[in-house]
């Protein structure tokens, strides 16, 4: 919810550039609630103060993206690409998000508390997105750095051509992507899905029921001799 | 880019306001297809047996009186002609062959966008706050409407090319995206003797699902056709006389969101189309995934 000492930037009276603009101005520990966001792209994005943003509503796309300190959440829906290039920082979404959540995230934690579309953590690069629900076709795909704990059931090619990113998976995969492997969790995995557990508060989740898909690594090194075709 | 919505109700008490909840819909999307603007709005208000036929006038100050007195004497049965800014409707208890073909004889030059029980289709080029101030979209009624804004990508910028395609009766579809097949599935739909109005690749789509319908298929057999035939990007919103159908392809890069309270169904290229909708803070939000089909009411 939001709250009531914040500051309040309502997006039916001001330009995204502004509301953007006015909190790259504010302190550290600031409080803002972002109103009426009607669906608008590009909020909060690139901010490096720690501040408390809550977006009232259902927003468009690339919430919080480049940012790199302030913790986000959205009471609503985002469109595609919350938390795009996400440095630091949090970002929790209420509803569902839109194609590529956390894509290419260094750092920081994106919290999807419904369910994400397509191409969920597409390259990401340190991050890490946890979704309660379901998630798209190619979620992970190319994710170079970081953990996707997926709540639920992932779609089609899971894991693409995955390099040293985590996935962890409690429904079903629909299918695993070119050489992504299931392999088993370790003592070390189910200390850091307990850990996201806490921190996610995805009390549906139980560390030792999920799936670790990983990259089977046989992309990794082009074999001149494969097939014998060049 | 082009801009899809589309609006189902489902509380009649919202119906008067079809039009004015599309407006802002459509004119919020233009920033995604400025180049022309359409609308197909379902709304019964013909006698059973009497169909709709939305005709586009070839000149401003086109004589429709003159027109309707033709198209009677060639029907040799009464027309009730409505006029909506440039263009008009006409109403017909004949055939639709009937009415068709009469269409075409008692002038050419007038364009014939689509025809059913319910359906109306206003099309033109411009922007959607232009071309539905031009029609008064904002004050139709209507139990469901799909809309587009577009920015074409492979054919002219015409009135003829604009969406929505209306090929069979109360169906409409309106396409965010490219097919690069369209040409080949067209050629097959020619050997079958489907006449087409325009080279759009959209209008291809329109075409093959009418094709499938009129021959024994339902609406979910023949999208699960364009799956199977067509190749390319869509996003597609599909309508006939009871319910709309979004259908995307496996790449699933053309955007589509959809919004459900109990009173309506809403679907728009992007959130910012459905902002204004009454009581959107409490819908179910979402994006539809690739190659599944969706239609409502479910």
């Amino acid at each position: 919810m939001a709250s009531l000492t914040a500051l309040e930037l309502n997006c039916s009276e001001l330009s995204v550039r502004a509301v953007n603009a006015a909190m790259r101005e504010l302190p550290d520990g600031a409080v803002v609630n972002i109103t009426e966001p009607r669906g608008r792209h590009n909020l909060a994005v690139g901010l490096s103060n720690k501040l408390q943003i809550t977006i009232v509503g259902n927003a468009g796309y690339f919430v919080g993206g480049l940012c790199d300190g302030p913790d986000i959440v959205v009471d609503g829906f985002v469109g595609w690409s919350v938390g795009e290039n996400l440095m630091s920082g949090s970002l929790r979404v209420r509803g569902n998000a839109s194609e590529c959540a956390g894509a290419s995230a260094h750092g920081g934690v994106v919290v999807i508390e419904g369910d994400a579309s397509s191409r969920a953590g597409i390259s990401l690069k340190g991050g890490t997105i946890a979704i309660a629900g379901d998630v798209g076709h190619m979620s992970g795909f190319m994710a170079q750095a970081g953990t996707l704990l997926i709540g639920g059931d992932a779609g089609e090619s899971l894991g693409d051509s995955l390099y040293e990113a985590v996935i962890y998976v409690g429904g079903k995969i629909r299918s695993l992507g070119a050489d992504a492997r299931i392999e088993e969790l370790t003592a070390e995995d189910v200390e850091r899905i307990t850990d996201l557990v806490r921190l996610t508060g995805f009390s549906h989740v139980s560390p030792e029921d999920l799936r670790k898909v990983a990259s089977a690594r046989h992309l990794y090194n082009f074999d001149a001799l494969k097939d014998q075709k060049y | 880019m082009c801009g899809i919505v589309g609006l189902h109700l489902k509380n009649s008490g919202l119906e008067a306001r079809l039009g004015e909840l599309v407006v802002p819909m459509l004119d919020v999307l233009a920033s995604r297809g400025p180049d022309s603007t359409g609308v197909a709005i379902y709304c019964h208000d013909v006698s059973p047996g009497e169909a709709k036929y939305s005709l586009c006038a070839p000149e401003d100050d086109y004589n429709w009186g003159g027109y309707a007195v033709q198209l009677e004497e060639e029907l040799a049965s009464p027309v009730a002609l409505r006029r909506r800014g440039r263009d008009a409707v006409v109403v017909s208890h004949a055939t639709p062959p009937l009415v068709m073909a009469a269409i075409q004889k008692v002038d050419p030059r007038v364009r014939f966008f689509g025809h059913g029980s319910a359906i109306e289709v206003y099309k033109d080029v411009g922007p959607a706050i232009e071309v539905c101030t031009r029609y008064g979209v904002a004050s139709m009624a209507g139990y469901q409407a799909i809309g587009h804004t577009r920015m074409a990508t492979e054919s002219a910028v015409t009135i003829e090319h604009s969406h929505p395609f209306a090929a069979g009766s109360d169906l409409a579809l309106v396409h965010n995206g490219s097919f690069s097949n369209h040409a080949s599935i067209r050629r097959d739909l020619v050997d079958l003797g489907v006449v087409f109005d325009t080279d759009n690749d959209s209008e291809v789509a329109a075409r093959f699902i009418d094709y499938q319908m009129s021959h024994g298929s339902d609406l979910a057999d023949a999208m699960q056709g364009v799956l199977k035939g067509f190749d390319g990007f869509f996003t597609l919103l599909v309508a006939t006389e009871d319910s709309i159908a979004v259908v995307r392809d496996s790449f699933a890069c053309k955007p589509m969101v959809v919004a459900e309270t109990d009173d309506y169904v809403a679907v728009a290229s992007e959130y910012v189309a459905l902002a204004d909708l009454p009581g959107i803070e409490k819908a179910d939000v979402f994006e539809p995934m690739p190659e599944e089909l969706y239609t409502w009411p479910a």
